[in-house]
Parts: structure tokens; sequence; C-alpha cells
């Protein structure tokens, strides 16, 4: 029996059942839909920060208070519980460094914002000139805040788009005093639309000079601080001089975190990767109870057509030209389930996509690959035992059987 | 040297505790382009030596030489290769494939002989023509007649040309008028030269052959030959 002749033949005769046929369909698509919908799920939300992340940019080097221990416990930790604060005067220190481009000191808080009666809650960003830069956000009018020394409180303020067109509608707002707190401010440049990462939407903020901020905020400490580098190869060495450089400033104690986006992104790519995998192994489960569901329709069928089965073997034909009949058939039905899961999983994602738009929830190619190829694999290998049993029947036993 | 020589033939079915002798000591010559009909009561063991005949069973003693080789030994898929080759089955219930169509059931053995599709079609049409089907191709056998689905199974059984054509009680599940066709048809074809071994329960289609082997008890009692055939 030619290959394309056992082909032709399963296929009748997987169409001659229609019932049968569609309900394993069903079964092996609802399986492979699945894998394909979770792991879009699973890996949109790990796009989804990562996109969040990358909006930092490459070269940069994040400067926290405190030490978060991942290499065991050494005894300065026991030492000194409450580290010391990063100060500006740090953030000077760090834009003396060779291989330091830009640094951007930052002092976050929440206050009120009054225009004219107009009052709203606001988050305010005290930081210096380069910040813009760092966070690659554009100005829409006027200037950002001026190029001074991190200590100079000076009473500017550059306000968000969200802000500006709340508090000033069609009005200009370059030029304007503001009420911050008990702080008066003149408003110097509003940002551009858009721009977002790490949680904060630049349309929604108030960014003052950093000293400005620790005063409102009645405070010397920074929240953190941003170090760009000269280049994504300056980034190792620059972090080296840079740790060595705060901890010879606060008595030789490692009290701070430097964070890179890389080992950010990293962290949360593996988090979100093995979620997804995690997921996707759960979703093979169904496949392999589609699969046993294949090995029984598959035994069904074999019953079924005992008396063919014997017929096949009177008219000349061999135990392997029955078994690949069978097997083909199985492998057929899985084809038409995986193909039908793939496209049900498709549209699920497109729903989720639909109902989540800020989720890119596309599945990824492996897990589309492999839940075909587990489909194909399991109907296979679930195929092969009712295609022996059918091939090893007795003819003559076939034959009676009606 | 017969074409078909059967030495010492015993078959015995283990049911349970209790043993079946369906033949017992089964000796048999028959020369190629015989006509030989099987008769004897229900459960002589006429189908069991049939099955045997056409390699579909195996004898627990005795040899079975077909066309002087011996095919008792040979693997289940060498005998499916000789079945494939030298012997055509026609069964009482017809056994054709429900979805197949006439045409398809016709050229199941070619198509199990790896026949390229352009030769089957050919011989499958032939064939057809030759039962007189060729209207009742694209049917399926739901759609026949018995007459013609007997038809189809003759016309199936000899696709291949085999030497040897098998037929259990072949007209068991037809009427009087029509079993006698199918009769005659069966006749032709083995006066076309093909050796053909009839199981039947009807005496008068005995009557028909040249020689009948009458079983009982799994064992030959009589076996008669007529010097000339009916005309
Ligand atoms: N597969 C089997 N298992 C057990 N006994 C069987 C089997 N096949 C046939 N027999 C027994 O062997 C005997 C002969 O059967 P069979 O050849 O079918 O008779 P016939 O065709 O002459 O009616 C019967 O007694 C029958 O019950
Ligand atoms: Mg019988």
């Amino acid at each position: 029996m030619s290959p394309a002749d056992t082909l032709r033949f399963a296929t009748r005769a997987a169409l001659g059942y229609p019932l049968r046929t569609a309900l394993m369909v069903l079964a092996m698509s609802i399986g492979v839909a699945a894998v394909v919908m979770l792991t879009a799920l699973g890996d949109g939300a790990r796009r989804y920060v990562v996109d969040e992340f990358s909006a930092l940019g490459a070269n940069l080097l994040i400067v926290l208070p405190g030490r978060t221990e991942t290499g065991g416990v050494n005894p300065g930790s026991f030492v000194s519980s409450t580290p010391r604060d990063l100060t500006n005067d740090d953030a000077a220190a760090l834009l003396r460094l060779p291989l330091v481009l830009r640094v951007a000191p930052l002092a976050v808080g929440n206050s009120e914002i009054s225009v004219g009666g107009r009052l709203r809650e606001v988050m305010v960003v005290g930081t210096s000139a380069d910040y813009l830069d760092i966070r690659g956000f554009g100005v829409a009018s006027g200037q950002f805040l001026p190029r001074e020394d991190f200590g100079r409180a000076s009473a500017v303020a550059v306000i968000g788009e969200t802000i500006r067109a709340e508090l000033f509608g069609n009005q200009n707002a370059i030029g304007r005093m503001i009420r911050l707190g008990d702080h008066r401010l003149r408003v110097i440049g509003t940002m551009g639309p858009a721009g977002r990462g790490l949680g904060m939407n630049s349309d929604e903020l108030v960014l003052v000079p950093v000293a400005t901020a620790q005063a409102m905020f009645n405070t010397n400490a920074l929240f953190r601080i941003m170090v760009e580098t000269r280049g994504r190869e300056a980034l190792a060495p620059a972090q080296r001089q840079l740790e060595a450089l705060l901890k010879a400033r606060r008595d030789g104690e490692f009290d701070f975190t430097v964070i890179t986006q890389d080992a950010v992104l990293g962290t949360f790519d593996r988090i979100l990767g093995a979620l997804t995998l995690g997921v996707a192994g759960i979703a093979a489960i169904s496949l392999a109870v589609a699969g046993i569901l294949v090995m029984n329709v598959m035994l069904v069928a074999v019953t079924q057509r005992t008396g063919e089965i014997g017929l096949l073997k009177a008219l000349g034909a061999s135990g392997r030209a029955i078994r690949l009949a069978f097997l083909t058939e199985a492998g057929l039905l899985s084809l038409a389930g995986a193909l039908a899961g793939f496209a049900l999983g498709h549209a699920g994602a497109w729903a989720i996509r639909l109902a989540f738009p800020a989720l890119p929830a596309w599945p990824p190619d492996w897990a589309v690959a492999a839940a075909v190829g587990t489909a194909l694999g399991t109907g296979l290998l679930f195929g092969v035992m009712p295609a022996r049993r059918a091939a090893a029947l007795d003819p003559v036993q076939a034959l009676m059987k009606r | 040297m017969a074409q078909i020589e059967l030495d010492g033939i015993n078959r015995i079915f283990q049911l349970g505790d209790s043993q079946v002798h369906a033949l017992r000591d089964v000796s048999l010559r028959i020369e190629a382009g015989e006509y030989v009909a099987v008769m004897g009561p229900s459960g002589s063991g006429k189908s069991t030596l049939l099955n045997l005949l056409g390699l579909l069973d195996r004898p627990n003693a005795g040899h079975y030489r077909l066309e002087g080789r011996d095919v008792t030994t040979l693997s289940a898929d060498e005998q499916a290769a000789v079945r494939s080759a030298r012997i055509g089955f026609v069964f009482q219930s017809f056994h054709l494939v429900p979805r197949l169509t006439a045409a398809e059931n016709v050229a199941l053995p070619l198509m199990l002989a790896g026949i390229p599709p352009q030769e089957r079609t050919s011989r499958v049409t032939q064939a057809l023509k030759d039962f007189g089907l060729e209207p009742r191709a694209h049917h399926r056998p739901e759609e026949l007649s018995g007459g013609q689905r007997q038809r189809v199974a003759i016309a199936r059984a000899t696709i291949m040309r085999p030497a040897l054509l098998l037929a259990d009680e072949p007209t068991g599940n037809l009427d009087r008028a029509t079993g006698q066709e199918v009769t005659a048809l069966l006749e032709d074809l083995n006066a076309a030269g093909m050796t053909l071994i009839v199981v039947t329960h009807d005496p008068s289609m005995g009557e028909r052959a040249r020689r009948r082997v009458l079983m009982e008890d799994g064992a030959i009692q009589h076996d008669l030959r007529r010097d000339a055939a009916p005309s």
C-alpha cells in the first residue's frame, strides 16, 4: 500500500465516522488552544513588564539607599541596620566620575497643586536637568529644569501634559505661578505627551529641582540616584567606580544598592518566563488527556471496524499496512485537532488583547510549535496501541464479528 | 503435483476447559481448475477447512502445500502476500466496506498490493463492466441489492486474478433466483480456469459441482466425483 493510498484510506475512514472524528478533534483542539492562549497570557505579561523597564535606557545605573542582600549574610549587615541616606552631595560626587555622563538625583513625594482655586493631588519629582535626557522625555513648551547645583532650591516647576490641561486649559502656562504645597513656584516648561516606564507617567508629574522637593518634604534624603554612563561598555567599570566612591564616602560601608536595567530585566524575564512555562505545562496536561481520549476513540474504532480489518487481511493486507492505516488515522485526527486548536488559541489570544489592550498577549512561537508538536506526538503515541491491536487481530475471528 | 495438498490436517479449538476438534486428520488433493462443493451439516468444519485453505487460519497439526510450497510454516506477512496474489474470498455476508463505493471496494485488493492508480482504474472499470455493475460503480453498498453486493464482492475477490477462489455459502443471504445468478457467475470464473471451492448448504448447488466433499464432525465422509460437467 503506497503512502498516498494509506493517507487517502485513513482520511476516508476518519470522515466515515463524523461524530467520533469531531469529538476527538474537539478534545485535541481544546488542549492545543489552552496551551496557545495561556502562553499568550503569560508571555504577554512578561513582555509588558519588559517593555515597561526597557523604557529606562540601556546605559543606566540606579542607586538605591540600603543594601538588598543577594549573596548571603555578611557581618556588616548586622552592624548597620539603618542605612545612611543618599544625598545630593553623593549625586554631585558621582557626576565627577570620568565614566559617568549624566546624573539625576530623585526625591519623590505627593503634594497638592493649586492654581486660581483649582486644586488637585499630584506626584512631585525633585530632580535635575539631566533627568530629561536620561528618561528620554521631551519638553513641549518652555524649558526643562535649569542646569544648576543640586543644592539650589530654585522656585520653578515643569508640569506634565495632563496637569497642564487640567489647570490651564487653553491658556499659556509658561511663566504662571502655581502653589505646590506651601511653595509658590513659576512654571517654566511643560512636558511632551506620553513617556512611560517604571509606573510613572510623565503626563501626571510635576518636576521641580531636587533641593526644592527636599525642602517641600522636609528631608535631605534621596529616593534614588539615576546615573547614565558613557556607553554600554562603560556600564560595568562605571558600576565598580561608583561603588568604590560611594563606599569611600560612607566610611567603607556598602549600605546602598546598585541595579542595572539588565539585572532587573533579567530577573523579571526569568520569573515570568518560568511562569509561562509552568502555565504551558499545566495546559499540556490537557493534551495528555486528549491523547488518552485519542487512544480510547481509536480502540473503539478498531472494535467498530473489526470486520473490516478481517476483510483487509483476507484481501492480503499485511499487518504493517493495517498498523500504518490506523496510525495515520490517529495522526490525521490529531493534526486536525492541532490546527483547529491553533486557530482557536489565536482567536482566544486576540480576544484577550481586545479585552486588555495594554497586554501584548501574543502566543510565543515556541509555545505554538510545542503545542502542535505535542498534539501530534500524543496522537501518534496513543495511536500506536490501537493500531497494533488492529494489526494483531485474528482474521477469522475478525471476519466472524459483524 | 496437485494445486492443493492437505495431509493429516487437525484443527482444535480450545473453549475454556473443553476442546472442539473442528478438523480431524483431513487429507485432500485438489487440482488446478477443479470445481469443488464442500457440504455437510452445520458445525461439521466446512468454514474451518475453507479458512485453512485461504491461509486465514493455521492447523494444529498436518501440512498444507499450495502449488508445491509448504505454506503452514510461512510468517503472517508471507501468508498475506500469498493471499493477495493467489487467493480470492467470497463471504456469505459480502463484507463490503460500507463507506466505500462499489468501485472503491473492488479496488481494495489492488490498492493493498500497491498497484498504481491508473492501472487500478482501468482494471476496476473492466471488472465492473464484466460483472454488469457499471451503472452502480459509484454507489455505496447500502444502495445496492443483495445480488449486486455479492457481485461486487466477487469482482473484488477476482480482481487480482487469483488461482484459487474460496466461497463460504455465497448464496446463503440471497433469494433463490439471485443465488442462481451468483452461482452461474462463479461457475463462469471456474470455466475460465480458476479453481473454485464453494461451501454450501444448498443441495442443488452442490449437484452442479463436479466434485463434492461431504464433511461430518470435522472429517471428510465422502469425496464424490462426477466425470462430466452438466451441460
Ligand atoms: N473460533 C472458534 N472457537 C471455538 N470453536 C470454534 C471456532 N470456530 C469454529 N468452532 C467450532 O468448530 C466446529 C466447526 O465449525 P465451522 O467450521 O464453522 O462449521 P461449519 O462451517 O461447517 O458450520 C464447530 O463446532 C464450531 O463451534
Ligand atoms: Mg460455516
